[in-house]
């Protein structure tokens, strides 16, 4: 197949209908609307199930109930539509049933915007809903990335009966790219013998996330968790370039991450040794690459839309082996490559050590930026 | 001299094949056991056990999927007819239904109840209408009757500040999604007889085809109603019946041909 100009949420809907989504069930929100739009034209041409709820607890759990009869199905939504289903999440968590949930991140706090940003990474990475549990979470930076994630997403989510949240933000939702779709993936003939179909010749199956006793929760619990250590030991995704020979890493994901990479190559061609660490999936996190980085770079700049969320994985992984700086643009701002190559610029030369939180020093630098735009 | 083996037994009454070999854990008095029961008996004769998907609730009967014997899913407070929704469209020729009580459905769950009801989704719904929360231990319910007292209306529901009961079958029968809706009593007998045949009508209108189906089923409490078993089907019977009136509220023309 060949490359085709394709709008990022349409691309990622194609794609997973490709990777044999069964069942689409979802609610309208700027910017991941066209997902359910294209899902609404398409799933019923497939004779496939798509149903617009009546809101995002709906939505969620439509798809828990159409989960838990073996077939693939998910659900697209954004930042607002996110909370809402984490009632849902977790209690596909706690019967592990699998799933695939897509957050097209927007700009908040609250009703915030419909710009871009990467400030839910708290919510997706470190679960969200209540309760023990782990998502697998999968962040990929280009539409092609994206596409080609989906059935890795899918077949994560069966393979460990675990929820796969894909996380982009808003520009890769809106984005047009050059990108090829996969070819159409056959429906699987039977259900899983956990499913729900009918107990016809068979006892009855039952999915709940009910264990009442403390001591069968606790057996769950710690089934949940073996999976996750196999997960972290297995499904760790990175992209990396150019840290052969750095002085300087800077880590970024989705978007962040590929703009991230444009300032790197200009860098490179003025001298500068920088590579980049991208995660693919930040659960599980790229714990051991980015260790090995540590070992050998003399400072870590992170780059996200957020607060410095990530930053606090990083941190946690290098153990203050070196400085570890922080850039950030959040509210629904993308960074520009020339900001990030001025921050390369800036830590390539700093000597100075990250006294306390890089944070502190990062919000007198961006309250410039801030102060110079109002 | 006969003995007992060589008596000709003819079995009149046993446990239905759609429910499970096991006790439940409902308080005496109290009418799940009966509705189970009635789904239970109503399966078997139509001999749809075994394509029949339950989703149970949170609320007394949260444990329904032990007492069926079926395939079930159990889902979060208040958001069966969703679960059910996802259930039915991925496997449109299974029989799917909820079993609800009254805070799943007419409260926490009031919005995916009347879209299910909307969208005409073929399924089926049995509600529990017990006027009262009986799990987390009598608290006012959306049907609680003025005056009445609960945990959380300790002086008797004062609908000056809480408002007054809601009738979920005639709101739900206003829908055009809705095939069948009807509300029926377990306070005796003649009731539980005529409950059975709505809750039959209720599972021929799915499969038929004819759309969403509800039966509403008065049901007593008598552990949070703080009263004896016998009391507490005497009150559904002259407190709860003239708030909440029997009848069928919506039959699709489809039914009327039906005998049951
Ligand atoms: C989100 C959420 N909120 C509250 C509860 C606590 N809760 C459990 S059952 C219940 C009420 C059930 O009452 P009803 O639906 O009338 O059923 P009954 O127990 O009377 O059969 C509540 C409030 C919960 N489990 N989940």
């Amino acid at each position: 197949m060949s490359k085709q100009l394709l709008k990022g949420n349409e691309a990622f809907a194609e794609a997973a209908i490709r990777a044999g989504c069964e069942g689409f069930f979802g609610y309208p929100i700027t910017p991941s609307t066209e997902f359910l739009e294209y899902m609404a034209k398409r799933m019923p041409e497939l004779g496939r199930a798509f149903v617009q709820a009546e809101s995002e607890v709906a939505a969620i759990n439509m798809v828990y109930g159409a989960a838990c009869t073996g077939k693939r199905v998910m659900t697209a939504s954004s930042s607002p539509g996110i909370s809402l289903m984490m009632e849902g999440i977790s209690y596909l968590a706690g019967t592990e049933v699998p799933a695939v949930i897509v957050n097209v991140m927007r700009g908040g706090p609250g009703l915030g915007n419909i710009a871009p940003a990467q400030g839910d990474y708290y919510q997706m990475v470190k679960g969200g809903g209540h309760g023990d549990y782990f998502p697998i979470v999968l962040a990929p930076a280009s539409v092609q990335e994206a596409i080609n994630i989906m059935g890795v997403a899918f077949d994560l989510a069966d393979k460990y009966r675990a929820v796969v949240h894909m996380i982009v933000d808003g520009n890769m939702g809106q984005m047009m790219e050059p990108a090829e779709l996969p070819p159409m993936r056959e429906l699987p003939k039977k259900p899983p013998n956990w499913a729900v179909t009918g107990a016809k010749g068979r006892k009855p199956n039952f999915l709940s996330s009910i264990y009442i006793d403390p001591v069968e929760q606790e057996v769950t619990n710690l089934r949940l968790l073996k999976r996750w250590l196999e997960i972290e030991k297995n499904e760790v995704r990175f992209a990396e370039s150019g840290l052969e020979d750095a002085e300087i890493a800077v880590v970024g994901f989705g978007t962040s991450g590929r703009v991230a990479s444009s300032a790197i190559r200009t860098a490179r061609e003025e001298g500068i040794k920088v590579g980049l660490l991208r995660p693919i999936t930040l659960a599980p996190f790229p714990e051991k690459r980015l260790e090995e980085i540590s070992k050998q770079v003399r400072r870590i700049l992170v780059v996200e839309m957020n607060s410095g969320m990530m930053l606090d994985d990083v941190n946690r992984v290098v153990q203050g082996r070196v400085p570890v700086e922080f850039y950030g643009r959040m509210g629904g701002i993308t960074p520009l490559p020339d900001e990030i190559l001025d921050e390369i610029r800036r830590v390539a030369t700093n000597r100075m050590p990250v006294n306390g939180d890089a944070r502190q020093q990062w919000i007198t630098r961006l309250e410039k930026i801030v102060g110079g735009q109002a | 001299m006969t003995t007992l083996h060589q008596i000709n037994h003819q079995i009149v009454y046993q446990r239905p094949e759609s429910l499970s070999d096991t006790n439940t854990h409902y308080c005496p008095g109290c009418t799940h056991g009966v509705a189970h029961r009635l789904v239970a008996e109503v399966l078997d004769e139509m001999g749809i056990r075994e394509k029949t998907i339950g989703v149970a609730p949170v609320g007394c009967s949260v444990f329904a999927y032990k007492y069926f014997n079926m395939d079930f899913v159990e889902a979060a407070h208040g958001r069966a007819p969703a679960m059910a929704t996802g259930v039915k469209r991925v496997l449109p020729q299974n029989t799917v239904y909820t079993y609800q009580g009254d805070g799943d459905l007419a409260s926490i769950g009031m919005a995916e109840i009347m879209h299910v009801a909307a969208r005409g989704e073929n399924i089926t719904v049995i509600f529990i209408n017990n006027a009262i929360y009986g799990m987390t231990g009598g608290q006012m319910a959306p049907t609680t009757l003025p005056g009445m007292k609960t945990t959380s209306s300790p002086l008797g529901r004062d609908v000056e500040l809480s408002g007054f009961p809601i009738r979920m079958s005639e709101m739900l029968a206003t829908m055009d999604g809705a095939g069948y809706i009807a509300r029926g009593s377990l306070h005796d007998a003649k009731h539980i007889r005529k409950a059975k045949k709505a809750i039959r009508i209720a599972f021929e209108t799915q499969e038929r085809g004819l759309g969403f189906s509800m039966v509403e089923l008065l049901s007593s409490c008598p552990t949070n109603w703080k009263i004896t078993p016998n009391e507490a089907l005497d009150f559904i019977a002259e407190q709860m019946v003239p708030v909440f009136p029997l009848g069928e509220f919506k039959t699709n023309p489809e039914l009327a041909k039906l005998r049951v």
